[in-house]
């Protein structure tokens, strides 16, 4: 698949400040990635060296296989940092029309972006007149104007109401939809797992992992049982060769597993030792829990 | 290189402040132009300012070009807004991440500059040689297109004059800031040359050898005053005994001093935007 950028071992200090470590990451064409990470873990750094408006200390970047320079290669990037920055003076057509100038493309893109994100009767409204929500969808559509190889959104809903975070939320989805690239930083973690497939979380400038969302959610189940005689319960459980260890909280026996097992296979197991299950319930362990995990360490 | 132009252009073109001020800029120039209507009666003697051979060729280009220079603070503010409101709308960052690098966006400031210098100098010269051929008292060929030099100088003290406008800009990046940077420098300037002049070196030349490498005392060499040259007030001088032997043309080191500010100016510009996180 084709390398769309390619991170190697970057490094930024801020004085005494180490906001990046060693940060590596590969982008793949088609894939859609979430960059996690608590406020100040150095996901905002990350994209403005990649974005050339934040000097590297030390490390590698390449976009598109080292082919084109950083500037010319950002013309068939789009990208949305925390804030929408436009001409409070130009109208959105105006403003749009001066990014086509900077990436050097034609006009003629701009009415189609401007309905995709649903501003195209607002096309003549001075930047300043715009709500939060609307500008965030200008620099969307500013950010499409070329039909990029990738795009890059850097806390899109950040600072949004409800309706404004759903609307992004769907275009974003639109867009993923239609096979482009995606790169999204985030501290919002139900955002990154309903749309990335490959997630990096950070902490501190450091990765902590790096890998498929289903790989970080999915290795660590557990079942919450329930049984009228929960000592024999527990007895019986501790003596099955996949599970690692039980807990009882509020009246229910947590089972974490050491290997794969089926709710099926473990009421049989439960049934056959003269044990009936009141509650039998298996979780998944959420993106959040495994984050504040990762993130505690 | 037309790109970047254009980008600069719709700019400062769709912003009302910089649209108004640039606007002014050249309808002021052009009241150079209402000097020559100036008259006014002192008892049985009629005084009337185009008569006083200030619009007579050769001269005419001095003193147009000393005018039209004072002017050029209103473009100065729109240059320096146009670097701050970069800062402070964000629009650098996101300019620089729509695929404009650093090199271009300086460069696209500065053939703005370039281009304000070029209409203002054409501009101009256009007016001066249509108020001198109204009032001067020489119209040989050979007499208007002496002296043209002035108009070179004019070019080349814009061109300066904007380039530290520009890097004040960027260095400060707050409009009134570097405005007021600007006024401070012209202070501290005018300190140490009056140090230089009357303290360290009284005697001798070795004083305005040093300060005619100071940026803004370079710029205001380029072209001197042109009110004692008048053949009127000349000889009021001579007449109370004060000989007046400064040279008025061109110098070619100012000129040269001038044009290495500007390098210096667009190279400093170029690293502090280089080098700042944004």
């Amino acid at each position: 698949m084709e390398t769309i950028l390619s991170i190697h071992n970057l490094n930024k200090r801020y004085g005494s400040l180490q906001a990046l470590k060693n940060v590596s990451l590969e982008i793949k064409k088609g894939n859609v990635y979430g960059i996690l990470g608590p406020n100040g873990s150095g996901k905002s750094t990350t994209l403005g060296i990649v974005l050339n408006v934040v000097n590297k200390t030390s490390g590698e970047y390449s976009w598109f296989g080292g082919k084109l320079q950083t500037h010319e290669a950002l013309k068939k990037v789009g990208a949305i940092i925390e804030r929408p920055n436009f001409y409070p003076y130009m109208t959105a057509e105006e403003n749009l029309k001066l990014v086509c100038k900077i990436k050097n493309i034609d006009y003629s893109k701009i009415t189609e972006k401007l309905e995709l994100v649903g501003l195209n009767d607002r096309k003549n409204s001075k930047f300043s007149t715009f709500s939060l929500g609307m500008k965030q969808r200008l620099a969307i559509a500013s950010a499409l104007l070329n039909d990029p190889e990738i795009l890059i959104l850097d806390e899109p809903t950040n600072g949004l109401d409800p309706q404004g975070i759903h609307q992004i939320r769907d275009i974003i989805k639109q867009i993923a939809a239609k096979g482009t690239t995606i790169l999204l930083a985030s501290h919002l973690l139900d955002e990154v797992e309903k749309v990335c497939s490959h997630v990096l979380v950070l902490r501190k400038g450091q990765i902590l992992y790096s890998g498929l969302v289903d790989g970080i959610s999915a290795n660590e189940g557990h079942f919450e049982l329930k049984a009228d005689d929960t000592e024999s319960l527990i007895h019986v459980l501790n003596t099955h060769p996949a599970i690692e260890k039980t807990k009882i909280t509020d009246g229910k026996v947590l089972v974490y597993l050491k290997t794969k097992l089926e709710s099926k296979d473990l009421n049989q197991f439960l049934f056959s030792n003269n044990i009936c299950l009141s509650h039998l319930v298996k979780r998944k362990n959420s993106l959040e829990e495994q984050f504040l995990e990762l993130t505690k360490k | 290189m037309k790109r970047l132009l254009s980008i600069e252009l719709q700019k400062i073109w769709l912003n009302k402040a910089s649209r108004v001020l640039t606007l002014t800029y050249f309808i002021l120039l052009s009241f150079i132009a209402l000097i020559a209507s100036i008259k006014f009666d002192i008892g049985t003697i009629h005084f009337q300012v185009a008569e006083m051979g200030i619009f007579n060729f050769p001269y005419i280009w001095h003193f147009n070009t000393y005018i039209a220079a004072i002017l050029k603070l209103f473009l100065a503010i729109v240059i320096v807004s146009m670097m701050a409101n970069e800062y402070s709308y964000g629009t650098l960052k996101q300019n620089l991440i729509d695929g404009l690098s650093k090199k271009e966006f300086i460069l696209s400031k500065f053939v703005t500059i370039v281009l304000f210098s070029l209409c203002s100098t054409v501009f101009v010269f256009i007016m001066t040689l249509i108020l001198g051929y109204s009032f001067s008292s020489y119209t040989e060929l050979s007499i208007v297109f002496t002296d043209l030099e002035y108009i070179l100088a004019f070019f080349v003290k814009l061109v300066g004059f904007f380039s530290f406008c520009l890097f004040l800009g960027i260095l400060v990046k707050r409009s009134a800031f570097a405005l007021g940077f600007l006024l401070v420098w012209t202070i501290i300037e005018a300190i140490t040359k009056g140090i230089l002049n009357f303290r360290i070196f009284p005697e001798g030349k070795i004083a305005s050898y040093i300060t005619q490498f100071f940026p803004l005392e370079a710029m205001s060499n380029l072209i001197l005053e042109p009110f004692t040259r008048l053949s009127v007030i000349k000889s009021i001088g001579t007449q109370m005994g004060v000989e007046n032997l400064k040279d008025y043309s061109v110098p070619f080191s100012a000129v040269l001093i001038v044009l290495c500010w500007t390098v210096i100016f667009l190279f400093l510009s170029y690293r502090i935007l280089k080098n700042r996180d944004l």
